[in-house]
């Protein structure tokens, strides 16, 4: 005897509704492959390319607490901008984003970050410039390595000084992918 | 010793979900089943950013669920007797202690499992058994001076 469907998603319901919920996440299928998105009452929390969610329960309480669980309409807007952007009818994500937890400097980072134009490029240094810290283009390295929300905060847009893509989380393949499908678009 | 952490919230209904609504198919049927697994979890849930640590989480959402088990038959004015906790929970914790805590009242042998066999808190204890600390504090303490009473004879 299993839990039937049903009344897996009756409870799920009621957690969400009631706000017993630190966290809510579902798999996202995209072109780049699965993402695993998680939201909290204040905002899109995490996108992360590690999709299965038994890997990445425990990074997912860390971020807002124990009370993680898996709520498919948590997502739904995400995953609704998420598409458009995919098929190039969205340049800009009108989305809240939790960043609590993370440090003052991270934060600032992903603020100036945040205003990198779509289909456009910048460097680590002119970001870490942007900051105020003109010598930190590594710290800044570190913070897009570390990026909690990928793609909506888009760490793609950043490239080595020669124009190099020097790394992403996701892989080149994918930060090559994203670059190409806004400047197509 | 380093306190066993709590497990994300998913991970624990995953492991438990199925055990938890076996157990109340055979309290309450099919039926009324359905509406003490949701009420369950979400008791749980209610309560799980207080515990201390991850120990013993499956005789605490057991003993969650006999708990909403019996508040059910209550509502329904059905005369079936209180489960026992760890009755089909076959622990050393409760067997060791389930000569001593047989006669005391139900609220009581389940706090005093829970706090002595367990080393639940009073704060855990509440939450499985819908009271407050206190009250589980109370109860517990009322189990011990009845069973050194009765030990005492």
């Amino acid at each position: 005897m299993t839990v039937s469907p049903d009344l897996d998603r009756r409870f799920r319901d009621a957690a969400s509704a009631l706000g017993l919920v630190d966290l809510g996440y579902d798999v996202v299928s995209t072109p780049i492959g699965e993402l695993l998105v998680g939201s909290t009452d204040r905002g899109l929390a995490t996108i992360s390319f590690e999709a299965d969610p038994d890997e990445s329960l425990d990074r997912l309480a860390r971020i807002a607490g124990p009370r993680v669980l898996r709520l498919p309409r948590s997502v739904d807007t995400v995953r609704r901008e998420l598409d458009e952007y995919f098929v190039g009818r969205r340049r800009a994500f009108d989305l809240a984003l939790d960043l609590r937890t993370l440090p003052p400097f991270t934060i600032s980072v992903l603020e100036q970050l945040a205003r990198v134009p779509y289909g456009e490029t910048t460097t680590y240094g002119a970001l870490a410039r942007r900051v105020g810290h003109p010598r930190a283009a590594r710290a800044v390295g570190t913070v897009m390595n570390r990026n909690r929300i990928p793609i909506v905060l888009p760490c793609h847009r950043v490239v080595g000084s020669t124009g190099d893509l020097t790394g992403y989380a996701g892989g080149l393949d994918r930060k090559r992918t994203l670059l190409e499908l806004e400047s197509a678009a | 010793m380093e306190a066993v952490a709590i497990p994300p919230f998913e991970r624990f209904y995953e492991e438990h979900c199925t055990e938890v609504l076996r157990l109340l198919r055979r309290k309450l049927g099919a039926e009324r089943a359905d509406d003490a697994f949701q009420e369950t979890f979400l008791r749980a849930l209610r309560a799980y950013d207080r515990l201390d640590h991850g120990e013993h989480l499956r005789a605490w959402v057991l003993t969650i669920a006999k708990n909403v088990a019996l508040d059910t038959l209550r509502r329904t004015r059905a005369t079936e007797e209180l489960v026992d906790v760890g009755a089909e929970d076959v622990r050393p914790a409760y067997v060791e202690l389930a000569d001593l805590v047989d006669g005391l009242g139900p609220k009581e042998r389940a706090a005093v499992v829970l706090r002595y066999g367990y080393d639940l808190s009073y704060e855990q204890i509440a939450s499985a058994l819908d009271s407050s600390p206190d009250a589980a504090r109370q109860a517990a303490s009322t189990g011990v001076r009845r069973i050194r009473r009765r030990i005492s004879r």
